[in-house]
């Protein structure tokens, strides 16, 4: 199937007073036509930044990107004039945020804010049909269509993200890129407001990319898997691949590690020693090296390259080096 | 016996924690302010400007400010013996302006370190203790808020009379109840935060929670409000001279000395010029170390 | 909305009774004995005691102080002890004068100060910023009578474009306004700098440019709106402020206003035209923090009059 979107070692650096944060390094991500992705890593791996590089909203004066490439099928998203920008935001991409408590405007009425989008993207529709693409798309999110006159204070966390969703949806893009959408709700909310999404995304032939630091949210909802960390993918597959957890990327198998698993006997989860590499100051082999166990001279020496495990099973580690023996 | 063991180690590991973490956080406050070139220039210009009136008896003798000669009269500036000329009574600009400093920078001091400690302690006690101690002394300063600040200094001064410490006194009644507003609303943010209940948690003193917990928290809007403050303050001060109220005359002070030569201005420009160009360089030195000090005490807020 | 206005409108008659006898008590505790003053010097003990039973001086201050405020609930604020004319007919010459300069200097300072902050946010770390952050940052420096005085000899005197005092035409008013607005312009470019700034870079602004909205409809439909809160209560600050300053200015101008009479009462202690002065400063600074708050109502669905 064809790719929908084709991120190639992408560099970003955010600039701040004190230092130069390496945001993402040689960052690689596609993203096939209907998929929904999971992209799985910690605080402070990137996941936030690829989502906005894709869209182009990187903090103004502070967020570069370096070098690299972002296609969204032939536009080239670096490339595009601000014009083609307007056009993809919103109606082609939508992103759903992080926060849903911060992310609406708390002085617009909710059924505005879902109406701009149609205003912005469909100018041609008359103004009743709008009203009533408001109201069908708010019935499906579970918003009663008499709340759209209401403000964003009025609503409650879970509701807020249901509304978050109903505008990211209303112009059925074509990619829709998650950003840890349920991390800020209840874990009952979660489930239905993720059920909510595949449905959703099922209806309207999306592509998704789910930004979660939660496995099980993976292994329940997507189909393949990217497992990045500070700033670059460590492994992909799919769901399958990587969850039949016999050939796995160090720190995939410690994020694995630290899932409590009923069957096992073991008295407790094995954490995965020590902190993050430190984006102001990168080492200059593999990231994870000071924290693996099978840490080599060669990993602090040199980056190593993607090996294919299996077909469309990528791990970046030395272990899997074509002719090395593996684990 | 066993809850007064852990009170007791709750406390030490509370200060050891605190403690280290302010010292770091002071450090990293100055290493901030520091990269804050703006703020730098301000902090050296207005050390200069202060060690150069206090030591002013040193280079310029006392008599200078007061000699009169009307032979001297209107000496322009840069002549010989008169850097910034003379006015009508052949006094010399430039000693009056570096004796008339100690008082306009003294005094902004001044004004603000008792409204500083008095809007601790009147709006700390009203967000602390709230109820009927919130209630009366908000509604003083509400009193106190309704006309503007030199309205009522203006009021104030021409009650008690002329004098250094009677302007005080008034810039500083003017000034309270701000200082206490910015008191009261941070204590009661705090007060209802996480940390704090910890802390009653523990069964610590009220007193214990105000100075090692609330105190050192408000410092921050504190501070900032202060640096910004003193400015403000000189800018009263030379405004209340201006009026005739504040200083009495031939007493030097920035905004006395370009109220006396009021009249001589349209013709000797430099009259005003120069003692206006010291106000605005003073304030304008502490508005930049205000605004370093805003940066770098709170990163966020920062453009 | 009725309902809320009234109850502010009774909150604040305790303040005004209050700042008023707070005045009056610190004016009449003050040494100096009035009736001296206004009989002269050569005046006998007997002159000036039939001088202080005339004035009511005799009588304890609490006393004095409610038949004033008596008297002002009738519309009487008495009579000048120094000049004798009546302070009503005075006021009611001078305050159309203060009142159009405090609107002309309030209304540029906002028109031009809000906009420009808005430019400074927008094109932040440019060079139309720094000019503009160093051109507010001299404004709020400066003081104000200085400043006025420079415009006087600068546009009076050298350029000789504007009058330099007075208040008979419409150029009389455009340097005193200049002078009494420059602060405030200053602190309303500053801080609408400071907040659009801040809202530029808040979530809600990041889903509205993420929904494909141009940079014009997010800084003025989404992002000014939400900071229009802050700019409003300054606004209310700055009424404050330049009610304070028309004293200054008007002195600075020799113009006919409440700001310059009032210098003159204090200096000479005229009781009744200082407590007028007082009385009708409070009322405005209090309606127009009434309307500040009843403009946060219209502007923020969240704020709910009354609630608190």
């Amino acid at each position: 199937m064809e790719n929908l979107l084709e991120i190639k070692d992408l560099n970003v650096i955010y600039k701040t007073d004190e230092a130069i944060v390496h945001a993402l390094n040689g960052f690689t991500l596609s993203v096939k036509k209907g998929e929904t992705l999971g992209l799985v890593g910690e605080t402070g791996a990137g996941k936030t930044t690829m989502c906005l590089s894709t869209l182009r909203l990187l903090p103004d004066q502070v967020g570069e990107v370096v070098s690299g490439s972002i296609k969204y099928r032939n536009i080239d998203i670096l490339k595009a004039s601000k014009k083609e920008m307007l056009k993809l935001r919103g109606a082609e991409i939508s992103m759903i945020f992080q926060d849903p408590m911060s992310g609406l405007n708390p002085v617009m009425r909710v059924g505005d804010q879902i109406k701009e989008v149609l205003n912005l993207h469909f100018p041609d529709m008359s103004p009743k049909d709008k009203d009533a693409r408001v109201d069908e798309v708010l019935t499906l999110v579970g918003i009663t269509p008499e709340r759209k006159d209401q403000f964003p204070h009025q609503f409650s966390g879970g509701m807020k993200q249901r509304v978050v969703i109903a505008m990211a949806l209303v112009a059925e893009p074509k990619l829709l890129l998650a950003d840890e959408p349920t991390t800020a709700l209840d874990v009952t909310i979660q489930a239905q407001i993720l059920a909510l999404m595949r449905e959703l995304k099922e209806k309207f032939d999306s592509a998704m990319v789910l930004v979660t630091h939660d496995l099980g949210i993976v292994a329940e909802f997507c189909e393949s898997v990217a497992v990045a960390y500070a700033g670059e993918i460590v492994e992909s597959g799919t769901i399958e691949q990587v969850f039949a957890r016999d050939k796995n990327h160090p720190y995939t198998k410690g994020l694995f590690n630290c899932i409590p698993d009923l069957t096992s006997t073991a008295p407790r989860l094995t954490p995965i020693p020590g902190y993050m590499a430190n984006p102001r100051d990168l080492p200059k082999g593999c990231k994870f090296a000071n924290r693996c166990a099978h840490c080599t001279e060669k990993c602090m020496a040199a980056v190593p390259e993607m090996q294919e495990v299996a077909p469309g099973h990528f791990i970046k580690c030395n272990l899997f080096e074509k002719g090395a023996s593996g684990q | 016996m066993r809850k007064g063991r852990e009170k007791k180690m709750s406390n030490t590991a509370s200060k050891k924690i605190s403690t280290s973490n302010r010292k770091g956080q002071m450090k990293q406050v100055w290493f901030r302010f520091r990269k804050n070139k703006l703020a730098m220039i301000g902090l050296v210009v207005i050390t200069i400007l202060i060690l150069a009136c206090l030591s002013a008896s040193l280079y310029i003798p006392y008599e200078k400010v007061y000699t009169q000669s009307i032979r001297d009269a209107f000496i322009p500036p840069f002549s010989e013996g008169h850097i910034f000329g003379t006015d009508q009574f052949g006094r010399d600009l430039f000693a009056r302006i570096m004796y008339g400093g100690r008082i306009s920078l003294f005094a902004g001091l001044v004004t603000i370190g008792i409204a500083f400690v008095m809007g601790i302690i009147l709006g700390g006690s009203a967000g602390f203790f709230g109820g009927k101690t919130d209630t009366i002394i908000m509604r003083f300063c509400d009193i106190l808020m309704s006309v503007p600040g030199i309205l009522l200094s203006m009021t104030i001064v021409a009650a008690l009379g002329q004098g250094l410490g009677k302007m005080l006194i008034a810039m500083s009644v003017s000034l309270i109840p701000r200082q206490a507003r910015t008191v009261r609303a941070a204590v009661l943010t705090l007060r209802g935060q996480e940390f704090v209940e910890a802390a009653r948690c523990y069964g610590t003193r009220n007193s214990t929670i105000i100075f090692r917990h609330i105190i050192p928290n408000v410092m921050g809007p504190l501070i900032i409000g202060v640096m910004s403050g003193i400015g403000g303050q000189i800018l009263q001060i030379a405004s209340l001279g201006f009026l005739g109220i504040g200083i009495a005359p031939p007493t030097p002070e920035w905004g006395t000395i370009i109220s006396e030569n009021q009249s001589n201005i349209l013709f000797y420009p430099y009259l005003g010029l120069v003692p206006g160009l010291f106000i605005m360089v003073a304030v304008l030195s502490l508005n930049f170390i205000g605004d370093g000090l805003r940066d770098a005490l709170d990163p966020k807020q920062k453009n | 909305m009725i309902k809320y206005t009234l109850r502010r409108i009774l909150l604040m008659i305790p303040v005004i009774i209050g700042i008023t006898f707070l005045v009056h008590f610190i004016l009449m505790i003050s040494p100096g004995d009035p009736a001296q003053m206004i009989v002269g010097p050569e005046a006998t003990l007997e002159d000036i005691e039939m001088k202080r039973h005339e004035l009511g001086l005799d009588q304890p201050q609490v006393v004095q102080y409610l038949k004033y405020m008596w008297n002002a609930l009738h519309g009487d604020f008495g009579t000048s002890w120094f000049q004798s004319f009546n302070v009503m007919t005075e006021f009611s010459h001078r305050l159309p004068y203060t009142l159009r300069l405090g609107f002309l200097a309030i209304i540029w300072a906002v028109a031009l100060g809000i906009p420009l902050g808005v430019i400074s946010a927008v094109r932040h770390n440019t060079i139309v910023d720094y000019a503009l952050t160093v051109l507010s940052l001299i404004l709020v420096s400066a003081p104000a009578f200085w400043i006025g005085m420079m415009y006087q000899v600068f546009f009076s005197l050298n350029l000789r474009w504007l009058p330099a005092s007075g208040a008979s035409t419409w150029r009389h008013y455009i340097l005193p306004a200049l002078s009494l607005g420059g602060g405030v312009f200053a602190t309303n470019c500053r801080t609408t700098r400071t907040w659009l700034l801040d809202t530029l870079r808040s979530d809600f602004v990041r889903t509205a440019r993420a929904k494909g909205n141009k940079e014009v409809t997010v800084v003025f439909k989404h992002a000014l709106r939400n900071s229009l809160l802050p700019i409003i209560t300054q606004i209310g600050v700055n009424f404050s402020i330049i009610m304070g300053g028309s004293v200054i200015t008007e002195t600075v101008y020799a113009f006919p206003g409440i700001g310059s009479y009032l210098i003159n009462a204090v200096k000479a202690k005229d009781v009744p035209i200082v407590m007028a002065s007082i009385l009708v400063v409070a009322v405005i600074v209090g309606i127009t923090n009434l309307v500040v708050d009843l403009m946060y109502a219209v502007v923020d669905p969240r704020v709910q009059l009354g609630g608190k």
